[in-house]
């Protein structure tokens, strides 16, 4: 079976004041339809890697790589028009903030159903049946009212449950989620990644969740790459996380205050330079 | 140090807070958790003197609180805010942040009195004339410590002060914070809504819910989990929940 993304040695450099800064140094990775974390902070460059994988990167940047693909089309030489079809009905992209990437001045429902309608063949009136169906999977009590509500009608957990409605809609195999919780309160975030694992496993799709947590990412992934300054430092299965090997992971861990233990200092992570050096 | 009875906040019909009382000893530090829309950060700023409109009392130190606040408050009492980024000025060098307070409480000695700030949150005197743009948000959040610190102030009061921070950079941060807690024998109220960051900072804490306090607990029967209050429980429960502690 064909993966549904393909990375190898993804490099992506922006233009610096002193040349070109890397922020991707030779990724390599092989998606099939499982649940995957890419983690790090910020500037590990965990978010390009995920915008490689639509293409939607500044066009100052660049890219190079030995093979980037997903569903089968080749990112690196796909023309505009391939990468239109590939967006959207392939795959979708879930950002942190409902509040600014749902269009301000359209109903929630109009949203869901354009962006059925961009992919499907059907009347207005199929694309609403769609939108309140979409609604009603990502578990919104009353889809009516929210159809016809306008975002800032709406809550951050109903809001990203919109934004998920409607990357849904075109039915993609692979969904990116680049901190789909960060803005939420921890009783929501648990709700959405329920919701988002549950349809992901239900459809068979991919996920790519994108997080700067590390515990979070663990407990709704199936397998987990741990990134630093643009490298994969380490890859393990979700569930061998208290196994982390690599001080890097193991620093990410310790440097968290706990609940269940006091600590009177919080470890701080020393970083090793050779983190940055090849392999 | 610091009591609030009855503190009641209302923006037009909506009533962020309800009938909020709590005190905190000196050098003491004190949370207020809850999730976003529950009124803690309101508390805080009520206190702060940056909401109009409050009613019900407040004072620190034995001084009570009106509505506008005087130089001797401000001396006294000092704010750290979630973004470092929103809060400084992003067209004044370090050195001019850190000024300000001191230019306003009229205390000389500026030239040193700024290098020992930057040397108490352990930042090199290289960034004294940068600005905020170019620093790492860890960094920023160090200034922003130095400037509420630099007029010696005896109540720091901070507002989610490392949500916006990496995990890494966070654990810098709360330990910088509880260095300079015992160095200066603050008096803190610590805004979050990260419960294990309460309980590593604070020895006391309340927990809002619309508005109200539901309960208030103390560090030892948070870690335990016998909180009786459901919110409480079920906050403590998806802490627990995604720190894989459960």
């Amino acid at each position: 079976m064909t993966p549904l993304a393909e990375i190898r040695g993804l490099h992506v450099d922006f233009p610096g004041n002193n040349g070109w800064q890397p922020a991707v140094r030779g990724v390599s990775l092989t998606l099939g339809r499982e649940k995957l974390g890419l983690v790090g902070e910020s500037g590990s460059g965990k978010s390009v890697t995920g915008r490689a994988l639509m293409r939607l990167l500044p066009p100052t940047a660049r890219i190079r790589a030995e093979a980037l693909r997903v569903a089968g089309t080749d990112l690196l030489t796909a023309r505009p028009e391939a990468m239109r079809r590939l967006r959207g009905a392939r795959i979708g992209l879930i950002l942190q903030d409902p509040k600014f990437s749902l269009n301000p001045v359209m109903p929630a429902g109009e949203q869901i159903a354009e962006a059925w309608r961009a992919h499907h063949r059907g009347s207005r009136r199929e694309a609403r049946e769609a939108a309140l169906d979409l609604l009603a999977q990502v578990l919104i009590r009353d889809p009516t009212r929210v159809f016809g509500a306008y975002p800032h009608e709406l809550s951050g957990g109903m809001g990203q449950r919109v934004m998920i409605a409607m990357m849904l809609a075109p039915g993609p195999d692979l969904l990116i989620a680049d901190e789909p919780t960060s803005a939420l309160d921890a009783t929501v975030q648990a709700e959405i990644l329920r919701l988002l694992d549950r349809l992901v496993s239900d459809r068979g799709m991919g996920l790519v969740l994108i997080s700067h947590d590390l515990p979070l990412v663990s407990r709704f992934c199936d397998r987990i790459m741990v990134m630093y300054g643009g490298r994969v430092m380490e890859e393990l299965r979700a569930a061998d996380l208290h196994a982390a090997r690599h001080p890097y992971t193991r620093g990410l861990l310790n440097c968290l205050p706990r609940l269940d233990a006091a600590q009177p200092r919080l470890p701080v992570l020393a970083r090793d330079p050779a983190w940055l050096e090849g392999q | 140090m610091i009591e609030v009875r009855d503190l009641d906040v209302r923006f037009g019909k909506v009533h962020a807070v309800r009938g909020v009382s709590l005190t905190v000893a000196e050098g003491e530090s004190f949370g207020l958790v809850g999730e976003s829309g529950s009124g803690k950060s309101t508390v805080l700023r009520a206190l702060a003197g940056l909401v109009a409109g409050w009613t019900g009392s407040m004072s620190v130190g034995g001084r009570p609180l009106g509505h506008r606040r005087d130089a001797v408050f401000h001396r006294t009492v000092q704010m750290v805010f979630q973004d470092p980024y929103g809060s400084l000025h992003p067209r004044q060098t370090v050195d001019r942040i850190l000024s300000e307070p001191l230019i306003v409480h009229r205390i000389g000695d500026a030239d040193q009195r700024i290098a020992r700030a930057l040397e108490e949150v352990a930042l090199p005197r290289s960034v004294r004339f940068r600005f905020p743009h170019q620093l790492s948000g860890g960094q920023r959040q160090r200034v922003a410590v130095a400037r509420a610190l630099i007029a010696g102030p005896s109540v720091l009061l901070l507002d989610e002060p490392t949500s916006a921070l990496d995990a890494t950079v966070q654990a810098e941060v709360l330990n910088l914070l509880a260095d300079l807690r015992a160095a200066r024998h603050l008096t803190c109220i610590l805004v979050s809504h990260n419960l294990a960051v309460v309980a590593h900072l604070c020895t006391r804490l309340a927990v809002m819910q619309h508005g109200q306090i539901v309960e208030k607990l103390d560090e030892a029967t948070l870690r335990a989990g016998h909180a009786t209050h459901p919110h409480t429980q079920e906050l403590i429960r998806l802490s627990r929940d995604l720190d894989g502690t459960g």
